[in-house]
């Protein structure tokens, strides 16, 4: 087995994203790097996949007989992507049983190069307050700051981070709506580095649209980052969803590049937490626990 | 070797690096600065990073007065480097202790100086004249400070006045590991030029170069141009020579820890009624008929950052403490400004004020205390002023104009003569609106039209004589204001305190139980068994000493608390409030 430079085996034993198999040609080479490997990857036109070690036999843009490659890592497709992993993955990825439904619209809305680590990404994700200043207008607006009371639990059967009755203040709630409203969240953490959000559906009371980001891990202080949309909406065009999305992240990639250091420092000493920082506090002990050490600043020195 | 360049001075910037409302990126050992002047001069050097998450605040905004952080709207105040403001809690004051590392800084030779652990003055330069100066464009330069030090010595430089001339006389006045100093004289043609090496980084500096004697408008492009030729040339020469160098390891710079109060989230930290703060009166003037102003400056450091709303307990030279709302703007860090109504009454707090208490005069006061945060969240905010109560709400109106947020500040008083702090006041234009000789029923009709209807999002802030007070809030009640929206600050308490009970007090974090005696207040107990709690007006109105009740029924006496908080029956103020059960259970 080759070596890695990633030293973490939880993370080396992890599925990681590779990219929207829609984005992808057929039977074709196509490189990537994965926790700073040089990875080679294609597609079949019946979504079998492999993914190898870059070599020079086959090189970025050669035509490829998918069933050909013999030393394939695990690979896997789900949710719309090509995963794979460096190590010994487990054989199920974790669930989005809405994206099952089928009334439902799913796209990769967008793919995002970021100089941070995976988790400071993730932090960000989950994160209300910075809406009014960051998002403004759009998911947010002064003087609307307040993050209000809300519920973290990790859940110990499921191992994933649940944050629940999530509320915050909108100015556009939905394109039906002139006036700013409330607008509940749900957010799941069920990954290390990918996290679920469910935000109340404005054309369905009782369904929330899903909003999840894959982490590609490029190194410890790099991601490529993928948006997986599963939504209720038969109106617009994708190229209208998928610009919405893309404004949103282009706004945070500057704020994320400019935090330091750029692993997650997971000691509690290290930055100062307030209340609706809960969600990224059990983040951060959850990471601890399950001893993630890439990406990371670890709690002990 | 590191640890003595980390006690030394050195330029991190020039002043014309800091323009009006500019954040510079300042770099020194491999750490990084945000270097901001504020309004009134004062250069701040900034560890680069919010200590919520991390985001450089060199990308903040500079308002002036405050440092507000990108990410999350933090506000980090002028001078003391503490939060003011935290958006995602705004019913919250944020604790005092949540502040930035700040390094020293001093402006000189046209540079910033700044250093880790300064010991010592900065060094004087012979022969640079503070008015009389150029500094020179920053060359950095990808080779460590040492090298660059020991390459400038070589430096030749012509004399301003002969800068299109050649060969000058070179003389080496002074070298050190941190700068160089070169004398280049041609006739009677002479310029002093120092250059200062600033260490950014293990293997990267950015040469400094200050020269004596400004050139006139006709030289002074041809002086810079020449000097910048010049260095650039070094600049090349010196990192062909440290790219055959082994590359030095980065500094790490290390991030020092926030509090273990801090970590947890953040309470108030327990402290007695005691004035740890020494400050001086530096001005004493009468600002309205009957008010005596005071600006009090720290004798020595700097004061603790206060958020508008916040007061101070004085001790006064009569052994008298009485409490008084800061009315200072955001970022006005260099001072406190308070406001003393004489009281005809007066037990003898503010008569000592206005009688004995002098220009010069020390005073020992403590630490800001905020039990009447602002909300910042509100579409509009309304204030309501009784006389001397203006004061907390000043400064929460100059905080709100310094964001261009919406606001109403209602100013009833007698007459004219009665307002205080004019000049405050002009500058907050016409947001100001005072009402003048209105008897007590045109009052009350005044506020009734002022209070109707109630618009959502908005906020009332009242602070005034008891029964103006009074009949605010329940005028707001009458007109739907939900209790959460309207906040208030007595005083004083004028309730009667029947302090003829006696029961049991259980302190859950102490593990202790006391008895409480007929006359005793639950604090006089808790201290006196050894247990500390802030305190200030210990009257039942500031609202310091509150405590959480877990069990028992609590016999409310002050005026801190409002209504729905008196009925949940979770919260006391130790220092009036008593138990009508026997046994009465706090969180202390």
């Amino acid at each position: 087995m080759a070596k890695t430079r990633c030293l973490d085996p939880v993370v080396l034993n992890l599925w990681h994203p590779l990219g929207a198999l829609v984005e992808l040609p057929v039977d074709t080479v196509v490189d990537t790097v994965l926790l700073e490997e040089r990875l080679s990857l294609a597609v079949g036109l019946g979504r079998e996949v492999a993914v190898w070690r870059s070599c020079p036999d086959f090189v970025a843009g050669d035509k490829i007989d998918v069933a050909s490659v013999s030393k394939s890592l695990p690979a896997k497709v789900a949710f719309g992507y090509l995963w794979a992993s460096l190590g010994s993955p487990p054989d199920e990825l974790f669930p989005i049983p809405e994206y099952e439904e089928t009334d439902r619209r799913r796209l990769n809305a967008a793919t995002f190069g970021v100089n941070v680590s995976a988790p400071r990404a993730i932090e960000n994700f989950l994160d209300m307050g910075h809406f009014p200043y960051v998002h403004t207008d759009i998911l947010g607006v002064e003087p609307h700051t307040e993050v209000k009371e809300y519920d973290v639990d990790i859940s110990v059967e499921r191992d994933e981070i649940l944050a629940t009755r999530c509320r915050f203040f909108q100015p556009l709630a939905s394109s039906a709506s002139e006036t700013g409203a409330e607008v509940e969240y749900i957010f799941r953490v069920p990954h290390p580095y990918c996290s679920v959000l469910y935000k109340s559906s404005p054309v369905d009371d009782a369904r929330y649209d899903v909003i999840a980001v894959f982490m590609q891990p490029l190194s410890q202080e790099s991601v490529r980052a993928h948006m997986m949309l599963c939504i209720l909406d038969e109106d617009n065009e994708d190229k209208v969803i998928k610009r919405f999305q893309q404004t949103i992240f282009g706004q945070d990639k500057p704020i994320l590049e400019n935090q330091f250091p750029k692993r997650l420092p997971l000691d509690p000493r290290a930055e100062t937490p307030i209340r609706a920082d809960k969600s990224a506090i059990a983040y951060r002990r959850w990471l601890s626990q399950k001893d993630v050490r890439y990406g990371v600043i670890p709690a002990s020195y | 070797m590191l640890e003595d360049v980390r006690t030394r001075w050195h330029p991190i910037a020039a002043t014309d690096d800091l323009p009006l409302r500019h954040v510079f990126h300042g770099q020194l050992l491999g750490r990084e600065f945000a270097v901001w002047r504020a309004d009134d001069g004062y250069v701040n050097v900034w560890e680069n990073r919010c200590l919520h998450r991390g985001v450089r605040l060199s990308i903040g905004i500079n308002d002036g007065r405050e440092l507000k952080c990108q990410y999350h709207g933090w506000r980090y105040s002028n001078r003391t480097a503490g939060c003011t403001y935290i958006p995602a809690h705004p019913a919250d004051a944020p604790a005092r202790t949540i502040t930035n590392r700040s390094f020293q800084a001093v402006e000189r030779y046209g540079l910033v100086w700044s250093s880790e652990d300064p010991r010592g003055d900065l060094p004087v330069v012979e022969g640079i004249g503070e008015d009389d100066l150029l500094v020179l464009r920053a060359i950095p330069v990808n080779a460590s400070a040492e090298l660059v030090a020991q390459r400038l010595q070589s430096y030749r430089f012509q004399p301003n006045s002969e800068i299109a001339g050649t060969g000058t006389n070179i003389e080496l006045v002074a070298a050190t590991e941190a700068a160089v100093a070169l004398r280049s004289c041609q006739g009677r043609a002479e310029t002093l030029g120092v250059f200062f090496v600033q260490p950014v980084d293990s293997g990267r500096s950015v040469i400094r170069g200050v020269l004596s004697g400004r050139p006139n408008d006709a030289q002074l492009t041809a002086v810079l141009r020449y000097h910048n030729e010049a260095l650039s040339k070094l600049r090349e020469d010196l990192e062909r020579e440290a790219a055959a160098l082994p590359v030095p390891v980065p500094i790490e710079p290390i991030f020092e820890r926030v509090s273990e109060e801090l970590a947890s989230l953040p309470e108030l930290d327990s402290r007695g009624r005691k004035a740890a703060i020494r400050v001086q009166v530096a001005r004493k003037w009468q600002t309205a008929d009957g008010i005596m102003a005071f600006e009090l400056r720290p004798i020595r450091g700097l004061l603790p950052t206060f958020q508008p709303g916040a007061h101070i307990d004085v001790h006064l030279p009569n052994g008298l403490v009485r409490q008084y709302s800061l009315t200072n703007g955001p970022g006005e860090t260099d001072r406190f400004t308070i406001g003393v109504k004489l009281d005809p009454a007066s037990r003898g707090g503010s008569q000592c004020l206005h009688d004995s208490v002098r220009e010069g005069d020390v005073l020992a006061i403590s630490e800001p205390r905020n039990n009447f945060p602002l909300r910042r969240d509100a579409l509009k905010t309304i204030f309501v002023a009784g006389g001397i109560g203006v004061t907390p709400l000043l400064a929460m109106a100059q905080t709100l104009n310094n964001q261009s947020l919406a606001y109403e500040l209602h100013y009833f008083a007698q007459n004219e003569q009665q307002l205080a702090f004019s000049e405050c006041r002009q500058a907050l234009g016409n947001a100001v609106m005072p009402h003048l000789g209105l008897s007590p029923s045109d009052t009350v009709n005044e506020l009734r039209r002022l209070l109707s209807p109630y618009l959502p999002d908005t906020q009332l802030y009242i602070c005034g004589p008891n029964p103006m007070l009074e009949s605010t809030r329940s005028l707001a009640a009458e007109a739907g204001w939900p209790e959460a929206a309207v906040h208030f600050e007595y005083f004083k308490n004028t309730n009667v305190i029947d302090d003829s009970s006696s029961f049991e007090v259980a302190l859950a974090r102490s593990c202790l139980t006391i008895k409480v005696g007929a006359g005793q207040s639950i604090l006089e107990a808790m201290r006196d068994a050894g247990v500390d709690l802030p305190s200030s007006c210990e009257q039942g109105a500031c609202g310091t000493c509150l405590a959480t009740v877990i069990e028992g029924e609590p016999d409310h006496q002050d005026v801190y608390l409002s209504p729905s908080e008196r009925a949940s029956g979770t919260k006391i103020m130790t220092c009036v409030s008593r138990s009508k059960s026997t046994r009465l259970v706090i969180d202390a």
